[in-house]
Formats: C-alpha cells, sequence, structure tokens
C-alpha cells in the first residue's frame, strides 16, 4: 500500500504553526519559578505534537530540534528543572527557530542551519550542558537487548513455553493472534495445556486458563519473538528456550515473568526510519516557479506518459468544488419536490449557482491537464546548437514563456511540428554569416521562440531576423507543381501561405536538416487536428515568423449556437469578434466577386453558410433578414451569414473523424442537451473552403 | 443486442458463418453477424454539409458520433420515404485507419441466415448498374438468394467518393 | 468490516491513521481527545480503538482506561500511538489497560501491519 505522505503537509504545517503560538503565548506568560500545570502541559503537548509529526511525516531535522525542546519541558513539567528566565528566553528563541524550520520545509526555502545549530546547542547546554547528547537518541532505538549466555551454536529453532494469565484477555490481546503470528516465523508446532483448567464452580469465564507448549522451528532471531511477546510480556510467563542441533543442551534464555526486573528491552514493535525527506542547498535555490517546472518535468514523465501528477491544491480546489455542487444540487432537488411559481427566483437563483460551480469545476479540471511548455522547449537549445554548427551558421535561440501552461495533450502533440518550423528558420530563414555581413546585419541570426496566452489561446511563435520568404521562388515552385495557374491574382501573402499546400517544398536541395518527410501541409494539418491555426509573416530580408494559435483546453470548447434553417452549428467563441446586422447600404457587391460588407474601415468579404454548406430554405435570405456573425480565422477577416445566434454554451469537442471522416470546414461535433449532434464549424477551413469552391472570393478579397 | 450476441456465439461453436440479413425492396442482402454492433431504429441525423446523398448524417450513440448511410442510395437503388420498420444496423467497419462504427439505414432486418462456406457462390456477372464490387458472394436460402455485402469495401468506399459529390455546394 | 475508533488531537496525525485504514477498508471514527472519543465510544461498539497519548482535556491512558471499564471494551484491543521510546508511558498504558502501543514514528504500512495483526 503506498500513501502519498505529501497530502497531509499541509495540514501538519498548519497546525505546527498553531502549536507554536499556543507555545508563545504559554512561554510568555509562565512565571519564573513557579509552575502553572495547565499552561505547561499544553506549551509541552505542542511541542509533542509537532516533533511526532515532523518524525513521522519525514521532517527529521524538525523532529530532533524539537526533541530537545520537548525534554526540557518535560523535565519542568515534572518538576525535576525549575523554570528560569534563561530557559524560557531559551524556549521562546526556539520557537522562533522552529517557525523558521517550519516555514522554510512547508515553502522548499531554505533553511538557516547555523542559527539551528547555535540554538540547540544552547538548548543542549541548558539540558545537560554536555551538547550534542541528547539529539542523537530520536528514532533511534537503543539496540535490542542480545541474548543472555553465550551460546555460539545457531540454533535451529525455539521451544516457546507460553502461560498467558489469567487477566490477558482482558488487555485486549488474543494468545490465538499470538500464536497465530509466531506461526508465520516459521514451522510451529504446539501443544495446548489445559491443566490449569479449574473446577467448573471455580471457572471465571473471562479468565484465560489455556497455556501452551510451543516447538518454532526455522531460522528465526530471538528478536521477532521477543517482538511477539512484546505488548504482554508482563500478562503471561514466558520461556524461550532455543533448540540446539542435537548433543547441545537446552538453555533457558528469558523468562519474562520469572525475572520481571531485568532490563527492558527496548522493543519497538513499530519502528522505521522516515522516508527521507529531500534538501535543498543553496546551489539549488531557483526561483519557484522554475523549481515548479522542474518537478513537474521529473514527475510528469518525459514520454507524455498516460498519468499526470497533480498539485494538492488543484485537487483540493476540485473536492471543495464537488461540495458545492452537492450541496447546490440537493438544494435544487428539495426546491424541486414541492415547487411553486412564487419559489421561481429561488430556483432561478439555485440554476445560476449550478452553472456557476459547474463551470468553475470543468475549469479546475482542466487546470489539471495542463502543463509548462517547457516540456517542449527544452529540447530546442541543443537542437539549435547542433544544427547551426551543421550549417556553418551562427544563431542564437532566444525562448520566452516557458512556463506557460498548455493542454498535456499540446505537449505531446506539438513537439513535432515546432522542430520542423525551427529547422526550417535554421536552414531557410537564416542566412550564412558572410550574407548576413554583406546585408548590413549582424553576424549572428536570432530564432525568438515564444509561448504566451492571448485572450482564450495559445500563441506559440517562431520568428527569425533571416532573409524572409522567397516570393518568386514559391510562386515559380507553385506554378511548376501545378498548384496555382500561371495567370493567378494572388497576393503576395497568399503566395507565401502556398507553402502549406499539400506536397510544395522550396528546399532546391533536399538537406538533412528540414526537407524531408513531413512538410508544411502536415504541420498545418497537426495544427488543425489539435483546433489551432498557423498563419505565416514573412519581410523580405528582415526575417519571417511562424505563429501558432491554438486553443487553451482540447476537450471543451466555448461555442456560439447559431442557426440556418432547420440546422444548428457551433462556431468557437474564439473566432468570434462581433455579431452585426447589417443594412443594405453597406454592402457592396463586387462583379464575379461575391459581396463584401464595410465595418469601420475595412471592407470583409460575406460567407454565406447556408450556400457554402447547401442548407435548403434559410429563413433569411437576403442580408438584411439575418446577422453577419464577423469571424476570424487564420488571420483573415469575414462576415459570416447565418439566419439566428441562439445561446452561448460549453460544448464537449467529439472527433467526426474517429467514425467517419474529416469533413472541409467542419472541425468537430458536440452533443447538445437533447441529445442531438451539433457540428462546430472550423472558420479557417471555412474560408478555405470558400476559396476552393469558388462559392465565394473571400480568399482573394481578403488579400 | 442479446440476440446476436447469442447467434454470435453459436456460430462460433458451428463453425459456420452467419449472417444478419435485411430487405432493400424485393432484394434480400446479408452481413458478416459479427460485425453487427447495434440494431436501432431510425431517428433523424444531423445533415454534414457537402457530403454524398447517401450520407444521411451523423448520430449520438452513447457520447461517440457515428454515420449514418442509406443502404438504397449507397447501392444505387430508388429512394424511399422512411417507416416505422425503417431501422439502421450500426456495423464495425475495418480499414487501414483501424476499425469505425458506421450505421447504415435499411428497409427491413429480416432473419439470421446460417450458412457453410461452401454454399456461398461467387458473385455472378450482372450486367448495368448493379454495384457487384461490394457483394463477396451469393448464399442460397433454400427459396430465395441473399447477396453478401463486404462491409468495409462498401463502406470505406465513402472516402474516395466524397469529390465525386461537390456540386452539393 | 471492522470499525476503528482513531484518536489524535493533531490533525495531521489523525487525518493519516485516518486516511490509511480507510484505504485499507476500514470504517473509520475520528476523534480529536480522549473526552469525544469516550462519547463516541459510548454511542457506538469499535473493533478497534487507536489513541494517542498526549491531548488536551483527556489524555489517551485515561481514556483508555475509561474504555476498559465499558462492558462493551472489556476485550476490544486498545492501542496507544506513543512518541516515548521510554517505558513509563508503555508500563502507564498497560496498568490502565492498553493492548500494545505503536511507536511514533511510523509509516502507513507499519501501521496497517499492526492494525491487520491485532484485528486477526
Amino acid at each position: 500500500m503506498s500513501i502519498d505522505m505529501a497530502q497531509f503537509h499541509q495540514v501538519f504545517f498548519e497546525e505546527s504553526f498553531e502549536g507554536l503560538d499556543i507555545m508563545e503565548s504559554g512561554l510568555l506568560n509562565m512565571d519564573p519559578g513557579t509552575v502553572d500545570d495547565e499552561e505547561i502541559n499544553s506549551i509541552f503537548r505542542a511541542a509533542h505534537s509537532i516533533k511526532g509529526g515532523s518524525g513521522t511525516f519525514g521532517f527529521n531535522d524538525i523532529s530532533s530540534f524539537t526533541h530537545i525542546m520537548e525534554t526540557l519541558l518535560d523535565e519542568m513539567r515534572d518538576g525535576r528543572r525549575p523554570v528560569t528566565p534563561e530557559a524560557v528566553d531559551a524556549l521562546l528563541r526556539s520557537v522562533d527557530v522552529l517557525r523558521d524550520m517550519l516555514a522554510a520545509t512547508s515553502d522548499d526555502g531554505e533553511v538557516d542551519e547555523e542559527r539551528v545549530q547555535e540554538q540547540k546547542a544552547e538548548l543542549e547546554q541548558i539540558l545537560n550542558g554536555k551538547p550534542g547528547e541528547v539529539a542523537t537518541d530520536v528514532g533511534a532505538a537503543d539496540a535490542a537487548a542480545q541474548p543472555v549466555g553465550g551460546v555460539e551454536v545457531r540454533p535451529i529453532g525455539w521451544h516457546i513455553v507460553f502461560r498467558p494469565l489469567p487477566h490477558m484477555l482482558r488487555t485486549g490481546n488474543d494468545p490465538l493472534r499470538i500464536i497465530r503470528e509466531l506461526a508465520e516465523l516459521g514451522d510451529l508446532k504446539s501443544a495446548g495445556d489445559i491443566s490449569a483448567l479449574p473446577a467448573l464452580s471455580n471457572y471465571e469465564p473471562e479468565d484465560s486458563y489455556l497455556s501452551w507448549d510451543l516447538h518454532l522451528h526455522g531460522d528465526v532471531e530471538k528478536q521477532a519473538i521477543d517482538d511477539i511477546f512484546d505488548w504482554v510480556e508482563d500478562d503471561c510467563e514466558l520461556i524461550i528456550m532455543p533448540l540446539l542441533p542435537e548433543g547441545e543442551p537446552e538453555v533457558a534464555m528469558v523468562s519474562a515473568a520469572a525475572v520481571p526486573a531485568v532490563s527492558e528491552p527496548e522493543v519497538p514493535v513499530v519502528q522505521a526510519a522516515p522516508p527521507p525527506v529531500e534538501r535543498r542547498s543553496k546551489k539549488d535555490r531557483r526561483s519557484s516557479k522554475d523549481r515548479r517546472t522542474n518537478n513537474r518535468r521529473q514527475s510528469g514523465g518525459s514520454s507524455g506518459g498516460g498519468s499526470i501528477r497533480v498539485e494538492i491544491s488543484k485537487i483540493d480546489a476540485l473536492i471543495n468544488m464537488v461540495g458545492e455542487l452537492v450541496i447546490t444540487q440537493s438544494m435544487l432537488s428539495m426546491l424541486g419536490e414541492d415547487f411553486e411559481m412564487d419559489r421561481l427566483e429561488r430556483l432561478n437563483d439555485g440554476l445560476a449557482q449550478l452553472e456557476r460551480h459547474t463551470r468553475e469545476l470543468q475549469e479546475s479540471v482542466m487546470q489539471v491537464r495542463m502543463l509548462p511548455i517547457s516540456f517542449t522547449f527544452s529540447r530546442f537549445p541543443r537542437l539549435v546548437h547542433d544544427l547551426s554548427s551543421k550549417l556553418g551558421k551562427k544563431i542564437e535561440l532566444k525562448m520566452t514563456g516557458e512556463s506557460t501552461e498548455v493542454d498535456k495533450t499540446v505537449i505531446e502533440k506539438i513537439g513535432d511540428p515546432l522542430v520542423h518550423l525551427v529547422r526550417n528558420s535554421l536552414d531557410h530563414g537564416i542566412e550564412m554569416p558572410e550574407e548576413r555581413l554583406a546585408a548590413g546585419k549582424p553576424e549572428t541570426g536570432t530564432i525568438n521562440l515564444s509561448a504566451s496566452h492571448k485572450g482564450g489561446n495559445i500563441v506559440i511563435e517562431i520568428r527569425d531576423d533571416g532573409q524572409g520568404l522567397n516570393r518568386d521562388k514559391i510562386e515559380e515552385k507553385a506554378i511548376e507543381k501545378g498548384i496555382i495557374d500561371e495567370d493567378h491574382n494572388l497576393s503576395d501573402q497568399q503566395i507565401y501561405e502556398l507553402i502549406f499546400a499539400a506536397g510544395f517544398s522550396t528546399a532546391d536541395v533536399v538537406s538533412d536538416v528540414s526537407g524531408r518527410g513531413v512538410g508544411m501541409d502536415v504541420v498545418r494539418k497537426n495544427i488543425n487536428e489539435l483546433g489551432g491555426g498557423i498563419e505565416i509573416e514573412s519581410d523580405p530580408g528582415k526575417g519571417s515568423a511562424i505563429i501558432i494559435r491554438l486553443p487553451l483546453t482540447l476537450a471543451i470548447l466555448d461555442g456560439q449556437t447559431v442557426t440556418v434553417a432547420d440546422e444548428t452549428y457551433i462556431v468557437p467563441l474564439v473566432s468570434i469578434i462581433e455579431s452585426i446586422q447589417v443594412k443594405t447600404d453597406q454592402i457592396n457587391r463586387v462583379a464575379g466577386k461575391g459581396e463584401t460588407f464595410k465595418l469601420r474601415d475595412e471592407f470583409l468579404p460575406i460567407l454565406r453558410l447556408h450556400e457554402l454548406f447547401g442548407i435548403e430554405n434559410p429563413k433569411a435570405s437576403s442580408l438584411e433578414e439575418g446577422l453577419l456573425v464577423v469571424v476570424e480565422g487564420d488571420g483573415r477577416h469575414c462576415g459570416l451569414f447565418v439566419d439566428d445566434l441562439l445561446g452561448q454554451q460549453q460544448v464537449v469537442i467529439k472527433s467526426l473523424e474517429a467514425n467517419y471522416q474529416r469533413v472541409d470546414g467542419i472541425s468537430g461535433a458536440t452533443i447538445l442537451g437533447d441529445g442531438s449532434v451539433a457540428l462546430i464549424l472550423d472558420i479557417p477551413g471555412l474560408l478555405r473552403l470558400a476559396a476552393e469552391t469558388g462559392a465565394d472570393s473571400a480568399a482573394k478579397l481578403t488579400a | 443486442m442479446n440476440e446476436p450476441q447469442a447467434k454470435i456465439e453459436a456460430a462460433l461453436e458451428n463453425q459456420g458463418d452467419e449472417y444478419l440479413t435485411f430487405r432493400l425492396g424485393e432484394e434480400d442482402y446479408g452481413v458478416d453477424i459479427l460485425r453487427v454492433q447495434e440494431i436501432r431504429g431510425w431517428e433523424a441525423a444531423t445533415r454534414i454539409p457537402n457530403s454524398p446523398e447517401y450520407v444521411k448524417g451523423v448520430v449520438n450513440m452513447r457520447g461517440s458520433i457515428v454515420p449514418i448511410f442509406d443502404m438504397r442510395q449507397r447501392l444505387g437503388m430508388e429512394v424511399r420515404p422512411y417507416s416505422k420498420n425503417t431501422v439502421v444496423i450500426v456495423l464495425r467497419v475495418k480499414s487501414d485507419k483501424g476499425e469505425r462504427n458506421m450505421g447504415v439505414v435499411v428497409d427491413e432486418v429480416s432473419d439470421v441466415l446460417s450458412t457453410q462456406k461452401d454454399r456461398i457462390r461467387n458473385t455472378p456477372e450482372f450486367g448495368g448498374g448493379i454495384a457487384t464490387d461490394y457483394i463477396s458472394g451469393l448464399a442460397d436460402a433454400g427459396d430465395k438468394m441473399i447477396m453478401l455485402l463486404d462491409v468495409d469495401k462498401l463502406l470505406n468506399q465513402g472516402e474516395q467518393t466524397e469529390s465525386e459529390n461537390e456540386d452539393a455546394a | 468490516m471492522a470499525s476503528i475508533l482513531a484518536v489524535d488531537d493533531s490533525a495531521s496525525m489523525r487525518q493519516m491513521v485516518s486516511f490509511t485504514l480507510k484505504g485499507a477498508g476500514f470504517d473509520v471514527v475520528e476523534a480529536v481527545d480522549g473526552v469525544d472519543a469516550l462519547s463516541k465510544a459510548k454511542g457506538q461498539s469499535f473493533n478497534l480503538v487507536i489513541t494517542d497519548v498526549n491531548m488536551p482535556n483527556m489524555d489517551g491512558i485515561s481514556l483508555i482506561k475509561e474504555l476498559r471499564g465499558l462492558p462493551a471494551f472489556k476485550f476490544t484491543p486498545l492501542l496507544m500511538l506513543t512518541t516515548e521510546s521510554g517505558n513509563d508511558k508503555k508500563q502507564q498504558g498497560k496498568m490502565a489497560g492498553a493492548t500494545g502501543w505503536i511507536v511514533k514514528p511510523f509509516n502507513p504500512d507499519q501501521l496497517l501491519a499492526t492494525v491487520k495483526k491485532v484485528l486477526g
């Protein structure tokens, strides 16, 4: 059975700090020379509890320090030692030291060892004038009594005569339990002796009259037998004799009842070294954020295995919220039992509460899955170092936002795409040192890898100060590969985005740095699968950037429900900028290029969802009748035309691909409150779909 | 679920093949009973945009999203409105990508056919529009012939036919 | 399943004992001191009592003496949790009717081993 003792640490620290307060105020109240029993008892108890707890939870330094205080207090309590102002002052100073020790242990801080040792020495000085003696005996039990008599031949077993005294049952000790334990040590032969059984008239049913003559064969230490009889040595007559190989005489070794005054063996029934406590030296000291990251790294596993280590505070928050939820639920069901209209307000309050608690619970559960992106980033310094020397380039990697927390699945899935992108920057982005110097740039190129939270998204950027994308080369290649026509009408930005097209690779020579294996199309697909999008920025001669946006969590999405005819779709809230009703004079028809509308100073294309999805009989066929949801995808904006907006809700994302296949413009599905399925719109996908099908000219217009 | 389950066990015992048979108009078809996950009544599905006509949409099957195909349309037969006998057979379909569950809409489920391997004949060449690709063989069930469907071929085909139907947009 | 009364004024120790025993399938009732324990013991019978020694209001030794005097606890195993490595407390406990003791510090495995031993 393994129990994580760490779960009790917080409570231990809390009660220990309370105990210190009790000790402090008690000590301050103490009149030197007189002993107030209750006062000193409570001080003693507090010290005693701290010692016991710290020993149990593995804080040995605290335990051994408190032990000295306890010893001193114990002697004062018993009147063996006068309560002097010096002793009280020393104890007060010890309370301060102990408080620091506890605080340092609790916060993973540093203990001032020197001060602890000084204080220990002072206490020991008061105690016996011989520092160092008392502190050593915590947890270290005296060596167990050695067998009496110099038997050198190793016994082959033990002959035990066990005669419980009449009152033994009334100590809660069962002779049969003891015999059972003996039998676990070796081969036990027992013979019961009922000769002591009195006549019925004298028989006391609660007394024990039986005795046993036991032969235990096996290589058994006497200590093990002593341990078993430890609790009852005063409640029975006991003779333990070694069984010697033939020819050796039996020698009686111990008879507890016969020799009750023999030095009591120090027999801890249950005793073991407490678990080692991690200690930190000065060298180890880092900011708490780093350490947290580091701890997680150690515990979270390197391979993205099936388990996740969660901070207790996160679990506690969950438990609290479940508790709240249960209370709200029972309140609601009570309300529901005999509901009357005049309680509607309370019902609404209850439902609002339920909604709040559910949302909080959901957020907390999601929190459990979050890990810092440093898990992924940590491989890049080495990668950049190795590759830049291979390529003969000078490159500095700067990373920011490593502590940004992302969903565990993102950590697992984003690694390979990022490696690909960073390699691309190294290989194609950053120029050779002489080229850079010739272009008036610093010899050393820079790649910035950053992660941050922006709105409901995680944004990861790979930005370099290299040569930027080569527009002409991409264009040439795309025409060559038949991806675009020669007489295309694409903007520079659209040309850049062609690198994401399937089967596109610009490397003239396939180097072993990038250019092999996955292409940018696969990178984009991977990121889309995570529910995210990828954008590209390029400034010729100055550098380029890849910007990846990912949702905070992958399992749940804040959605806006929209309807077209009798169909319901979910638009991710993060994609929505605003929803507007347009007037005719805001709409422009561009011949052959569809419709646009003017929002502030921008002309945005209109995507009619019913046209795009082939939905028949939309309620709103003219733009004034419905609503335009202004959405953003892959850095482009457009107005999505729908019949109506319903509520906003959080939806659990289900895969369409698990049983079917990818559908253009759809990122997944969800199950609504009534059990029916609604599809979730993929806004970047919709924009691409519009461009491809020519149902609208969004792509052309957004250039 | 229990009845097919019992049949499955019986099938394994007899070392024979068992097929769940269903009707489409006047024709009888059979699918390997080991592939049958569930038989359920028809209920409205959520339409998937820009998908082939025979894809009726997706439904919620105990929390997972399962596509539903119309068997008549898939086999190129005339469309008939659904009735209270209309059922959906949820099948386990194997492909390179692993196993998927898909539902097919049929007119009605008829029976479970037990047959030996040697009683299944190869598909003869039909003329014209009959999609023999999906038929793995013909089973003689006494008074009638049952066309045994190759579930994997029939339903994985959906992937490739998608592009044929872009006119839906 | 056997029911156990766990008595300790220290919340962390009480939680540890209780959590460990519950994890092993025992029913556990917690009490914060001797007085609390005694009142709980009068309302319900237990298969085992595990008590700390140093507690406010009523200490563990007094609790054991009181419990042993109750008919329902005449034969019940009563274990003390003690940090005293000397014999003083053990002897006092034995005199009061304690079955045995568990020496602090102990870990959950040791606690369980002892409890299972006593409960058979």
